[in-house]
């Protein structure tokens, strides 16, 4: 279960409004890298892990994506609170605003509504786990490619730390993989023959 | 959000931050003593801090609301609104 704190993992305190920012920002809400896919990815694979060290480290971080979400539907919303529809339409969000007004949607920065496809959830920990290191590695690519977007230092401070972020994440899952694949490799001794075997017969 | 008030939630912000990055460390490395003991001392001051704030903002969780009428948990600001900060 989880239990709601009434605040930010990373403040988010942004002056200027600045909706073509926002388009591009919402791909982490709802984009194939997105917060949302990471967060549902690990909450997902958490319930085939081996160690209890994999396992842990796919609930926390896991939690701590749903953070990640709530920062970047944050600043998707103060990027574009009152600002009226002609200028969200000159920026790109006509279609957006047609269908969602000011509200938060999980889509990418093409526009595409956010799917259960940008995520696998294998069963072998092994595939799982180098999913989850390559999925680290797109959302820092990701980020800095918003940073490279961003000229407003109220945008570029909170992107910058969900880009490092991403980067702690990766070494625990390496950590998660090394120690995963110590326990796969060691002997294995059988009291029952394995249901596996049992169907070759 | 007055200069106080956000001040003292930036500082809870922080505290939280430290257990958050510290517990995934001691998920992969769960015998690490060093790291125990600084999350012991982390946590307690980010109790103390959180524990300031509550006194004197409301509550950060259900948990927290203690009584009151209205219910405390609804007002805001809420984290996203623009005013939280």
């Amino acid at each position: 279960m989880w239990i709601y704190d009434k605040k930010l993992e990373y403040p988010v305190k942004i002056k200027n409004c600045n909706p073509k920012m926002a388009k591009y920002i919402i791909t982490q809400y709802g984009g194939p890298d997105g917060e949302l896919a990471a967060s549902l990815r690990y909450l997902s694979q958490r319930f085939s892990m081996p160690t209890e060290e994999a396992r842990s480290i796919l609930n926390d971080i896991g939690t701590e994506e749903l953070a990640h979400l709530e920062i970047v539907g944050t600043m998707v919303h103060q990027l574009t609170k009152g600002v009226p529809a002609d200028v969200l339409e000159k920026n790109g969000l006509g279609a957006y605003y047609a269908d969602h007004d000011h509200a938060i949607y999980p889509i990418s920065a093409a526009g595409n509504p956010w799917t259960a496809e940008y995520i696998q959830s294998k069963g072998d920990p092994i595939a799982d786990l180098y999913e989850d290191l390559a999925a680290e590695q797109k959302a820092r690519a990701t980020y800095e490619n918003l940073i490279n977007l961003a000229d407003d230092p109220d945008v570029i401070e909170p992107l910058k730390f969900l880009r490092a972020r991403e980067i702690v994440h990766f070494q625990r899952f390496g950590e998660a993989l090394r120690i995963v694949e110590d326990k796969l490799a060691q002997k294995k001794f059988f009291i029952t023959k394995p249901e596996f075997l049992k169907k070759r017969e | 959000m007055d200069e106080n008030r956000e001040k003292l939630l930036r500082e809870v912000m922080a505290a939280d931050f430290t257990l958050i990055d510290l517990n995934l460390y001691l998920d992969t490395h769960p015998t690490d003593q060093r790291a125990i003991l600084l999350f012991i001392t982390s946590a307690q001051r980010a109790k103390m801090l959180r524990d300031q704030y509550e006194r004197l903002y409301g509550p950060l969780t259900v948990m927290s609301s203690g009584m009151g009428c209205p219910w405390p948990w609804i007002q805001s600001p809420w984290p996203w609104e623009k005013t939280s900060l």
